[in-house]
């Protein structure tokens, strides 16, 4: 598969989704059950990937520059910091443990 | 869309909230656009995946996962498709009070992202709820799409993604759309248990499906109270998510 190729689909898969809500009655996904992994799915998936983003290179477990730029992020959410603040910031420490030799 | 029975006060009032929100969510493009290209996509597809994705969880994840290389495209395919489903959750909502058919309907479609839903929800007048979430849809869509644009271009000068500290600029980027979610008991037992799948399986199933076994992390905490609902440790809305 290309990348073009995968990017259509991927944009396909959503769009389909978000048409999906448009023909579906309100009634079919009331349920609780229903309601809490819909809920807790995103959780799931974005917990998930800053695990791998952080701590694997390939198919190794690593720790790196990577891992104090997430805690520094982590650090920076709770001081309610701004999206961008957080990104630049995380970024910024992982480029200056680079340079560093880190 | 009609608007004649609001006054000149709200609809202004609508309007400054739809723009607002569009201009402040719209800048985050600006790291999408730089981390797409540092994953290896090219300017063209960063960007069609703000104009054609356009939903701003499942685009990080996309690229994220895909930065490990085209092999690894279904599942980045199946975890951008499995965070867009709470789009067609919120289409479920605001099908309710849009009314719209026909091509009207897939644009609505396509704009059905946080923010559009939740300044829509917000409005107590029906004609403020279509107003502000048709607004507040177009003004992330023009932002979104024209900050990606400056980011992809700006990530493309940049050289060595990992000099600059980009691919820890993803793993922050999924931390800030993570952290207004983690709101309940349950949340945090799902986040760690995720966790804990994606590290033990990295090691020995190919890259992007360790996030997709992780996603089973999500149904074993919600089915282990036999459907019981715990209240949120805080209000919980649409849009609290800062990307669309």
């Amino acid at each position: 598969m290309t990348a073009t190729v995968a990017v259509l689909l991927a944009c396909g898969a959503c769009f389909v989704l978000k048409f999906v809500g448009y023909l579906t009655p309100a009634r079919w996904v009331s349920g609780p059950r229903t309601s809490r992994i819909t809920t807790l799915l995103p959780v799931a998936l974005l917990s998930a990937l800053i695990a791998v983003q952080a701590f694997t290179t390939g198919e190794r477990l690593v720790l790196d520059a990577r891992a104090v730029a997430v805690a520094v992020a982590l650090i920076l959410l709770r001081l309610r910091a701004n999206f961008i603040v957080v990104v630049v910031g995380a970024a910024a420490v992982a480029a200056v443990l680079r340079a560093l030799g880190g | 869309m009609t608007t004649a029975g609001l006054d000149a006060g709200r609809r202004r009032a609508v309007l400054r909230q739809a723009w607002s929100v569009g201009i402040a969510t719209g800048a985050y493009g600006i790291s999408f656009g730089a981390l797409g290209v540092a994953a290896g996509l090219n300017l063209w597809l960063v960007q069609a995946l703000s104009a054609l994705m356009f939903t701003g969880g499942s685009q990080f994840a996309f690229v994220g996962i895909i930065a490990t290389g085209v092999g690894a495209a279904p599942s980045a395919i199946a975890t951008a498709a499995l965070l867009g489903i709470r789009n067609g959750l919120y289409g479920i909502q605001t099908s309710q009070f849009l009314g719209v058919r026909g091509a009207r309907r897939v644009a609505a479609a396509h704009l059905t992202i946080d923010e559009s839903t939740a300044v829509g929800i917000a409005q107590p007048e029906d004609e403020a709820q279509r107003l502000g979430f048709w607004r507040t849809g177009i003004a992330v869509f023009v932002f979104w799409n024209a900050m990606t644009f400056v980011g992809a271009l700006l990530g493309n000068t940049v050289g060595d993604p990992k000099r600059y500290g980009l691919d820890a600029a993803a793993a922050a980027a999924f931390c800030a759309l993570l952290w207004p979610r983690l709101r309940s008991l349950d949340a945090l037992a799902t986040s760690a248990l995720a966790i804990c799948l994606a590290l033990a399986f990295a090691p020995f199933v190919p890259a992007g499906i360790p996030v997709l076994v992780a996603a089973l992390a999500a149904v074993v905490v919600a089915l282990r109270h036999g459907g019981r609902h715990e209240a949120p440790l805080r209000a919980e809305a649409p849009g609290s998510d800062p990307t669309p």
